[in-house]
C-alpha cells in the first residue's frame, strides 16, 4: 500500500483501489475492493446490476467519498486531499457518463468547449481549433450548431466522448458507454473508444454489462460480484479462469437475483 | 419492546429533518459565499436576470394592472359609502405598495420562473449534468445557483416596483374613470399618504421573497430524485413551499415593520 501511494507519475499503475469500503444505510455495497489500472491500458469492470459497480466508479471519479479504502490516482490518493487538491485531480481525467450528460441549454460547440472556457484562459481562436480538431477525432464534423436533442444516441455518445477528451487528460472514465445503443452503433462506439485511447495513449477505466462485446476492446477485465472484484486478469486470462459465478453472468443467468442484498 | 422502537424511529426521523433542515441552511450559506467569491461570472447572472426578471415583466404588469383595477373598483364602491371617494388613491398605493405589490409580483414570480427552475436544475440533476460539472472541477452551486439567487435578488424588487405603479395607474383609470372620483385627490392623496416608510417595507419585503423563492426553487430542482417522478415533485414542492414561505414571512415581516 505504501508503493501505492508513493507511485508517481512513471508508475506502471495509474489507479490503485485498496480495500474500499462504502455502505449506505444497512446495505454494504462495497465490501472491500482493491483493484489497479495499469497506465496506458483499458481495464474493464464487468458484472450484473445491482454488483456494485456504478458505486465504484462513482467513487473513482470523486463523486463520492468511501467510508474506507484508498483510492490512488497518479500518486494523489483522492480519499485524503483537499477540495482544491481534489479538483486538480479531477483536471487528470475525462469522464463519459451513461447518458452522455451534454448540457442540453447548449449546442454541441459550447458543449465541448465547456470545458475550455470555463478552466482555461486559451484565446477563442485555439479554443475554436482544438474544439473542431476534437469532433473530427470522435467522427462528428459539422455537427456544431446542433443541440443534444436533435443528435442520435450513438452521436451524443461521440460529443460526450469529444467534452471528456477535451483538455487531454491521461486518463478516460466510462459509464456504460453503450447503453440505449443498438449491436452496430455499440460496435461503433467500442471502435470509438479503443482508438482514442491507443491515439492518446490513455488510461481507460471502463464499466460495462456488455459481454462479451467489451472484451474486444478491452486489456484488462475485472468481474464485480457483491461488491468485491472476483475475478481479474487480461481477457484471456479471465475467460479462462473457470469461476462459476462469471461463468453464468457471461452465459446471461441472472446471478444477482440470489443475492438481494448486494443492490447498488 | 415496541415502545422503544417507535422511541428509536422517533428519534431517527427528528435527526433526519434536523439533517435535511441543516442542508437546507448550507445550501443558501454556499450558494450566497459563491456570490461574493471570485471569479465572477456576470454573463451567468445576466441569462438569469433575464429569464427570471425580463420574462416575467409583461406577466407582472398584466397582473398588475388588473390588480390595481379591481382595487379602484373594490376601493370606491367600499368609499363611496362613507362619502369618502378621495382617499381612493391613497388607499390604492398603501394597499399594493405595502402587501399586495410584493406578494403577488413574488407568487407570480414563484409560479412562473421558479417551478421553471426547479425543473431545468431537476432535469440536469436527472441526467447527471451536475455530476459533469462537478467532475469538470467547476462547483456546480457556484454555476447554477448562485447567479439564479443574485438575479433574483435584483429582480424582484424591480418588478414589484413595477407591479405596483401600473396596479397605481390601474386603479386610477377605473376608481377615476370610469367611476369618477375626483382625479385630483387621488393623486394629492397618495402624494401625502405614500411615506418613504411604506416604500421600504415593500422594497425589504421583496427582497426577502426574493430570496426564499430562488433558494427554495433551485433547493428543490437540485435535490431532486433521480426517477422519472422526481423532477414533477421537485417542481410542485418548490412553487407550494416557496408560496407557503412567501405568504408566512409576509405575516412576520409586516409585523415586525409596521
Amino acid at each position: 500500500m505504501t508503493n501505492a501511494t508513493s507511485a508517481g507519475k512513471a508508475s506502471p499503475i495509474s489507479i490503485s483501489i485498496r480495500d474500499l469500503r462504502r455502505s449506505f444505510g444497512h446495505q454494504e455495497v462495497l465490501r472491500g475492493v482493491n483493484i489497479d489500472f495499469p497506465r496506458g491500458k483499458v481495464t474493464t469492470i464487468v458484472g450484473p446490476s445491482g454488483c456494485g459497480k456504478t458505486v465504484f466508479l462513482k467513487h473513482l471519479n470523486t463523486l463520492l467519498r468511501p467510508d474506507s479504502g484508498k483510492i490512488v490516482i497518479d500518486g494523489i490518493d483522492v480519499t485524503s486531499v483537499s477540495r482544491g487538491g481534489l479538483d486538480a485531480v479531477r483536471e487528470k481525467f475525462g469522464m463519459l457518463f451513461q447518458a452522455g450528460a451534454l448540457f442540453d441549454s447548449m449546442p454541441v460547440f459550447d458543449n465541448v468547449a465547456f470545458p475550455l472556457v470555463e478552466k482555461t484562459r486559451l484565446s477563442r481562436d485555439e479554443i475554436a481549433s482544438r474544439v473542431r480538431e476534437t469532433l473530427a477525432a470522435v467522427g462528428l464534423e459539422g455537427m456544431d450548431d446542433k443541440y443534444p436533442s436533435e443528435l442520435s444516441g450513438g452521436m451524443q455518445k461521440r460529443a460526450a466522448l469529444a467534452r471528456a477528451l477535451i483538455r487531454r487528460p491521461s486518463i478516460l472514465m466510462l459509464d456504460e458507454p453503450t447503453t440505449g445503443l443498438d449491436p452496430s452503433r455499440t460496435r461503433a462506439i467500442h471502435a470509438l473508444v479503443r482508438q482514442t485511447q491507443q491515439r492518446f495513449g490513455l488510461t481507460a477505466a471502463l464499466v460495462s454489462h456488455d459481454v462479451p462485446a467489451v472484451f474486444e476492446i478491452s486489456d484488462h477485465v475485472a468481474f464485480m460480484h457483491e461488491g468485491k472484484i472476483r475475478v481479474y486478469g487480461t481477457v484471456a486470462e479471465v475467460t479462462s479462469a473457470h469461476d462459476e459465478l462469471f461463468e453464468r453472468f457471461l452465459a446471461g443467468k441472472a446471478s444477482g437475483e440470489e443475492s438481494p442484498a448486494a443492490a447498488g | 419492546m415496541k415502545m422503544v422502537r417507535s422511541i428509536e424511529r422517533l428519534g431517527a426521523w427528528i435527526i433526519d429533518q434536523i439533517e435535511t433542515l441543516g442542508n437546507f441552511v448550507f445550501f443558501l450559506f454556499t450558494a450566497v459565499f459563491y456570490i461574493v467569491m471570485p471569479p465572477y461570472k456576470p454573463r451567468l447572472a445576466i441569462r438569469q436576470l433575464r429569464s427570471i426578471g425580463a420574462d416575467s415583466s409583461f406577466l407582472i404588469l398584466l397582473i398588475g394592472a388588473f390588480t390595481g383595477m379591481v382595487l379602484g373598483l373594490q376601493g370606491y364602491n367600499t368609499l363611496s359609502r362613507f362619502a369618502s371617494e378621495g382617499a381612493l388613491g391613497s388607499v390604492v398605493a398603501l394597499t399594493l405598495v405595502r402587501e399586495l405589490g410584493p406578494v403577488l409580483a413574488a407568487l407570480m414570480i414563484a409560479a412562473r420562473a421558479g417551478s421553471a427552475m426547479a425543473a431545468e436544475l431537476g432535469s440536469m440533476q436527472a441526467t447527471e449534468q451536475i455530476d459533469a460539472l462537478t467532475v469538470m472541477a467547476i462547483n456546480p452551486v457556484q454555476y447554477l445557483v448562485s447567479p439564479r439567487i443574485l438575479a433574483g435578488l435584483i429582480s424582484f424588487p424591480l418588478l414589484t416596483g413595477m407591479f405596483d405603479s401600473i396596479g397605481i395607474i390601474g386603479g386610477y383609470v377605473i376608481g377615476v374613470d370610469l367611476m369618477g372620483a375626483p382625479g385630483s385627490s387621488y393623486m394629492n392623496g397618495i402624494s401625502q399618504n405614500l411615506t418613504a416608510h411604506d416604500i421600504m417595507t415593500g422594497l425589504y419585503k421583496s427582497i426577502v421573497f426574493g430570496i426564499v423563492v430562488m433558494w427554495i426553487c433551485c433547493y428543490k430542482g437540485y435535490h431532486a430524485q433521480r426517477m422519472a417522478t422526481g423532477v414533477s415533485r421537485a417542481t410542485t414542492e418548490a412553487v407550494v413551499m416557496s408560496s407557503i414561505l412567501i405568504l408566512l414571512w409576509d405575516y412576520f415581516l409586516t409585523s415586525v415593520l409596521l
